[in-house]
């Protein structure tokens, strides 16, 4: 495309037609003093010498590679496999779009189909559209999906407190101006049988995640027939990577699954770019947002992928939408496919189950630690709450600067009863000895802080 | 092109047929809208008026507002076309039907086109 700028006698023009005689006429309402000021930046630098300047820089932070971790509350330090990167840095690959003429990319257009198959296989789902920006706006899709699907008739969404903080905050932000009522989420004391009680005829959906953000595993038997009793949807948030052991939200009778795709080999990277996982079921394939890609033949009886679904957002539907977002996160997509096919089935359950083993090998010694206490009641998968007897940001200080550790949660920021209460996360990445050194620092920590 | 005589027509393409209250799309609507994918229809008991769309129709190339001619209440829909949104283009006027209307007044059947009309009316629009 030729780029062509503006002629001066193209700006003249413009600004005769609006009436003033110079572009500095367009800005008197910015200050003269914050008008081009002095930068006062530092020399230019060679390449070489950019290069030492942004490694020292990186070397400043704390990061997984060096530092145990223990921190998840939503992101998980789970084993990235080489294929993973190897895949996502080939030049066909590399671009978060679904190209705008998506057919001619048939490569890319079937990594998206590999993805929403192995997601619909974990999920147990009948379909997975080709991803979202992250868990958080996933789910808030679906509570879209869910008003849309009652068309509009139903305007109360039961939530649970056990949701992640963060993607209630999404929810609300979401449906703000939407004329909602979201209920449910207010008492941290509200458990399933709770929430249950709130359904009726107006509601368009119940909210759940399992295992919760407190890493517990919800008693979801019967759940789906409730909800569905009054003629409501079940939306359930899980961990994919827990789904390597427990049953997965489609066998119990989930409509929709929005999840945080990040387990699935992305990396941390400080919160970002993450992967919205959603799936749902074939009666509900048409309210979906997003788009779906799907395999057909050709003329000549080849194999071929196209985009089947996308009409919701973009091309012939624009105004009758239900949902603006379009976009996809095709690049994490591949990362989280390379990482499924990477690990396979067998090696799925395993990463669960080292996790699983791992976290309850670590809160049994913690529990054991004089003045802490794991809390019990549920079954948990890879991480639980732990009350300390100091509070969580000195503990946290004291384990960074004096064991390397990366410490838990404090879920007092999120839940005002829950001050003093580590949330704590343990992955298949976390070994023994990392493990026995938290152990220590908590001890140390109780004995030494005041 | 089918134009059934005993049926009236809105501008906007579709049919009702003032014995029975049922409504859809006509053969010339669904010709220009091509392969039918999808059909969004209202539920039992809403009402409906002219010129508010009650439902839409998706095909391979565009996506449509459904509109009643008449006002009422809905009393059928046509759950078929969940699982066979097509019978829309192969049969338009009989098992593609989309709603059944109980009208409210019989009067607005004559603010509608005669099958002579919409021919027409069909004609200039090419």
């Amino acid at each position: 495309m030729t780029y062509i700028p503006h002629t001066d006698r193209n700006r003249a023009e413009m600004l005769a037609a609006i009436g003033v005689e110079s572009l500095e006429d367009l800005f008197p309402a910015v200050p003269d003093q914050y008008k081009f000021p002095e930068l006062r930046l530092p020399a230019a630098l060679s390449e070489m010498e950019t290069w030492w300047e942004m490694q020292g820089l990186s070397e400043a932070n704390a990061d997984v590679n060096h530092y145990a971790c223990f921190l998840g509350a939503g992101a998980y330090n789970h084993y990235v496999p080489h294929t993973v990167d190897y895949v996502l840095r080939r030049g066909e690959f590399y671009t978060a779009y679904t190209p705008y003429q998506p057919e001619i990319s048939q490569g890319t257009l079937q990594a998206m189909f590999e993805y929403q198959s192995m997601i619909c296989q974990l999920t147990g789902m009948d379909v997975s559209n080709a991803s979202h920006y992250d868990g958080a706006t996933s789910l808030a899709e679906g509570v879209l999906l869910a008003l849309n699907a009652t068309k509009g008739h139903r305007q109360k969404i039961v939530l649970s407190p056990a949701v992640h903080p963060q993607y209630r905050s999404v929810l609300r932000t979401y449906t703000q101006g939407m004329n909602v009522n979201i209920v449910g989420d207010d008492r941290l004391k509200n458990d399933l049988p709770d929430l249950l009680k709130l359904l009726d005829k107006d509601t368009a959906c119940l909210v759940i995640q399992s295992p919760n953000f407190f890493g517990q595993i919800e008693n979801v038997t019967g759940i789906a027939e409730a909800v569905h009793a009054v003629g409501a949807l079940l939306i359930v948030v899980p961990d994919p990577i827990a789904l390597g052991l427990l049953t997965p939200p489609g066998e119990y009778g989930a409509d929709v699954v929005a999840a945080e795709g990040q387990p699935l080999g992305i990396p941390l990277s400080y919160g970002g770019p993450y992967l919205g996982i959603f799936a749902t079921t074939n009666a509900l394939v048409r309210k979906m947002a997003g788009r779906l890609i799907g395999q057909t033949v050709d003329a000549d009886g080849k194999r071929g992928f196209v985009l089947t679904l996308s009409t919701r957002e973009q091309h012939i539907r624009r105004e009758k939408a239900t949902s603006n977002i379009c976009t996809n996160q095709s690049l994490l997509a591949l990362a989280a496919a390379t990482y499924l096919a990477t690990v396979g089935k067998c090696g799925l359950e395993a990463v669960a189950r080292l996790c699983w083993h791992k976290s309850h090998y670590a809160a049994k010694q913690i529990d054991a630690l004089n003045g802490f206490k794991v809390l019990s009641g549920k079954p948990f998968f890879k991480e639980f709450v732990v009350k300390l007897p100091k509070p969580v940001e000195a503990v946290n200080e004291f384990l960074l600067d004096e064991f390397d550790i990366l410490g838990g949660y404090d879920l007092g920021q999120d839940y005002p009863h829950l001050k003093n209460h580590m949330l704590i996360a343990v992955t298949e990445t976390n070994n023994k000895q990392e493990i026995d050194d938290l152990v220590t620092g908590l001890k140390e920590a109780a004995e030494q802080l005041a | 092109m089918n134009i059934p005589t005993d049926l009236k027509y809105a501008k906007s393409d579709e049919w009702i047929r003032p014995a029975t209250g049922e409504v859809g799309l006509t053969d010339y609507a669904q010709g220009h809208l091509s392969d039918i994918v999808y059909v969004e229809l209202p539920e039992v008991g809403a009402s409906v008026t002219p010129g508010a769309s009650f439902g839409s129709i998706e095909s391979v190339k565009a996506a449509s507002d459904l509109n009643s001619p008449v006002s009422g209440t809905i009393a059928a829909v046509n759950e078929d076309l969940s699982n066979r949104p097509e019978v829309v283009n192969s049969d338009p006027y009989r098992t593609g039907w989309l709603i059944k209307v109980t009208v409210s007044d019989a009067g607005e059947f004559a603010g509608l086109m005669d099958a002579v009309a919409y021919e027409a009316y069909c004609a200039e629009r090419g």
